[in-house]
């Protein structure tokens, strides 16, 4: 009877481990041990959001105040002041407080003062630039005619608009995807639909080399010979500019969008194109009307990934783009991106000020942009996977 | 009855084809020619365009590539084109790669293992695991560089000098340092080492698993004994990929560890580091005279570039023995 035979479903226990030589406890901590490394991944995504985005809580919430105004408070009311108020009231940390002495101090006092009073006739001096309304919209600064969007972390009223900096992010990502995309696709049809398997193997790992390129070499080839060649050929002003950046960061992007799209491709099943064939359409027809179609949806991953890749590159646009943060719809004019931003300023932020809890907050946006990126490309990989293995 | 012989055949019919012509010739199309023109013309670009990336570098900096330079420190100016040398940054990368190699290949390795060999391989669990892993593996290099700012140096070196250390003493732990240069970049390329170990480790056999056992092993005995040794080419060669790719980065290691300039080379895990990528990037962005430095700076890039791409190329030779060996044992 079928109902007495036994089940052939193996036990899977406790979060997917299997069961079994319970009887031995080596083997029962070993399995545990290599369950608890196997969550270094998540816990890894999770500490990194999570340390990054603590950073940059005090901006989330509107906690931190750039304004320069506040209270003045005269120099020999020092002695009366704790430690604590003192560093607070100078902006120091406590390394640099513990290197001064009294002296220093109060020299540092005085000239807290000085521009304390020159600052007072700037209407702008009381402004706290870290609120959202400063840094998502236009302002009218003093000296201005306009209000416009200005990324000026370093001047004497701080000026922290993001949105030049994302401006730039998106001019780069379009340029390179508007270079990578097409190249990249192309040589993934060729490969993996018409070219001889012979051919195949070496154009590969050929294609796949340029992965092996760091991506300060890329910046280093964009900033020496491109740029200067790319000048001389479309004679534009800015040396440094988004197409430059852009067709380096295409390089960094290629290997990316080709490796997924191949994939894709070959992942389509070989009966597909065979009964096209059979039904008499050539080579080409059946890979463009058939195995492109059918792998649709991992060319549209592929995509999302190379977007999230380009995005997210650092060294290529922190040396090529020209680093200047200029609101304008032209392509041949400098950029500074989101990344440059972090790479070249963070260094300089005071430890825990605004400028350094807003690079931070850069970064958690960032994190969060690419993680959306990688997660709808895995989504729609893993749905298509599943789709035509199911067909075969 | 001749005349129905004679009849001339219905006109729908194509014309039969002259024998002698071959299937492909009578298939020729435009569109064809023009299509796997168009997609071959793709695949040559993205080749001649690294071509000419190696050839420029590979021209431009070998002159400038001597032994001296190689293995001369930077005791006097680093943007002196007949004095400078790149040893310190060599020794400099070569370190934090080392380091973060003992860091990444056990954790990977063992991640992997879990994947193959014990998870289920539909479980929801198993599949936000392999999510966090691909996820992983796109995170930017410069959040990597701000969590290992955020987190290794000021969360774990802070409370480590915070309780280890008189609060009027320099910090120890709470700076940039080697260990947390390699300890972030071991992060950023434990996708590397997972993927390329899982990949060894679903190439084996079932019947090598299943004869272990059969004879009386256990799982553990079967993977520690069998599986592992089998699979360590594809371990390798995650290994190597991992340090290939690290090798080159540069945006996680700038808040984490890179120095400017030192004097002396690091001697201890405490101690901040000069790297060949991070100085690819001072000599072209901060050189007092880009002409004057321009040999220097390509032999530096020229050293970067052999050694990462020495790196690619023999995990991508081993890794094809592995699979042809493999086709053999399936």
């Amino acid at each position: 009877m079928p109902t007495t035979a036994p089940s052939t479903r193996r036990s899977i226990g406790w979060m997917g481990l299997k069961r079994g030589h319970k009887a031995r406890p080596l083997e029962w901590v070993a399995e545990k041990f290599i369950f608890l490394v196997s969550l270094s991944a998540i816990i890894v995504i999770f500490l990194i959001f999570l340390f990054v985005a603590r950073e940059a809580l005090p901006i989330f919430f509107g906690r931190m105040n750039s304004s320069l105004a506040g209270e003045v408070i005269p120099v020999e009311k020092m002695n009366t002041m704790s430690d604590k108020e003192v560093m607070a009231y100078l902006e120091l940390t406590p390394q640099q407080f513990k290197q001064l002495d009294k002296e220093g101090l109060q020299a540092l006092m005085e000239v807290k003062v000085e521009t304390k009073k020159e600052l007072s006739t700037d209407k702008d001096a009381g402004v706290n630039t870290t609120q959202w309304r400063y840094m998502l919209f236009p302002y009218q600064w003093t000296g201005y005619e306009k209000p416009e969007y200005i990324w000026q972390p370093i001047s004497a009223i701080h000026k922290y608009n993001i949105i030049p900096l994302f401006i730039g992010s998106f001019k780069a990502t379009v340029v390179s995807l508007l270079v990578a995309v097409p190249l990249a696709l192309g040589a993934a049809i060729y490969v993996s639909q018409l070219a001889n398997p012979r051919l195949k193997e070496w154009l590969k790992p050929s294609i796949e080399l340029l992965a092996g390129i760091p991506s300060v070499v890329l910046g280093f080839f964009a900033l020496i010979v491109m740029a200067s060649f790319l000048q001389g050929a479309f004679r534009y002003e800015s040396r440094l500019n988004a197409v430059v950046a852009g067709i380096a960061l295409g390089l960094a992007v290629i290997p990316v969008v080709f490796s997924i799209a191949e994939d894709a491709l070959t992942s389509v099943p070989r009966s597909y194109t065979q009964a096209a064939l059979a039904l008499g359409s050539s080579k080409w027809e059946a890979a463009w009307k058939i195995v492109v179609p059918a792998a649709i949806p991992g060319i549209f991953a592929a995509v999302v990934l190379g977007f999230g890749r380009a995005i997210g590159e650092t060294m290529v646009v922190l040396m090529a783009s020209g680093n200047a943060s200029i609101m304008s719809a032209s392509i041949v004019d400098s950029i500074r991106t989101i990344t440059a931003t972090i790479a070249a300023e963070l260094a300089e932020a005071v430890f825990g000020g605004h400028h350094y809890r807003i690079l931070f907050m850069l970064g958690a946006v960032l994190f969060v942009i690419t993680f959306m990126s990688n997660f709808v490309g895995d989504l729609v990989i893993h749905r298509l996977k599943a789709k035509l293995e199911g067909k075969r | 009855m001749s005349a129905v012989a004679t009849a001339p055949p219905p006109p729908s019919l194509p014309p039969p084809a002259r024998p002698g012509t071959s299937f492909r010739k009578h298939q020729f199309r435009f569109g064809s020619f023009f299509f796997s023109g168009l997609t071959g013309l793709a695949t040559f670009v993205i080749l001649a365009m690294l071509a000419i990336i190696f050839g420029n570098i590979l021209i431009m900096g070998w002159p400038g590539l001597s032994w001296g330079f190689i293995t001369r420190g930077t005791e006097q100016d680093m943007f002196d084109v007949n004095k400078a040398g790149v040893l310190p940054m060599i020794v400099g990368t070569s370190a934090r790669v080392i380091l973060m190699t003992i860091f990444v290949i056990p954790v990977g390795v063992i991640t992997a293992i879990y994947l193959t060999e014990y998870a289920h391989a539909t479980s929801r669990f198993t599949r936000i695991i392999r999510g966090a892993v691909n996820n992983l593996a796109g995170v930017p290099s410069i959040v990597f560089g701000l969590f290992g700012l955020g987190f290794s140096i000021s969360f774990v070196g802070g409370n480590l000098d915070a309780a280890f250390r008189s609060s009027n003493a320099e910090p120890l732990w709470g700076k940039p340092a080697l260990l947390w240069a390699s300890l972030t970049l071991a992060v950023m390329t434990l996708p590397v080492v997972i993927v390329a170990t899982e990949e060894a480790l679903k190439a084996i056999p079932l019947g090598l698993r299943e004869g272990s056992l059969a004879l009386g092993a256990t799982k553990l005995q079967t993977i520690i004994q069998i599986v592992v040794p089998q699979a360590l080419p594809g371990i390798l060669t995650g290994g190597i990929l991992a340090v290939s790719r690290a090798a080159g980065e540069v945006a996680p290691i700038l808040f984490t560890g890179a120095a400017y300039y030192m004097a002396t080379l690091p001697h201890s895990l405490t101690d901040q580091f000069m790297d060949l990528g991070y100085h690819v990037f001072i000599l072209s962005t901060q050189s007092p005279n880009v002409e004057r430095t321009r040999p220097i700076l390509y032999a530096t890039v020229l050293v970067l570039l052999l050694l990462t791409l020495a790196l690619n190329i023999v995990a991508i030779l081993i890794r094809a023995r592995m699979r042809r060996k493999m086709r053999m044992l399936h």
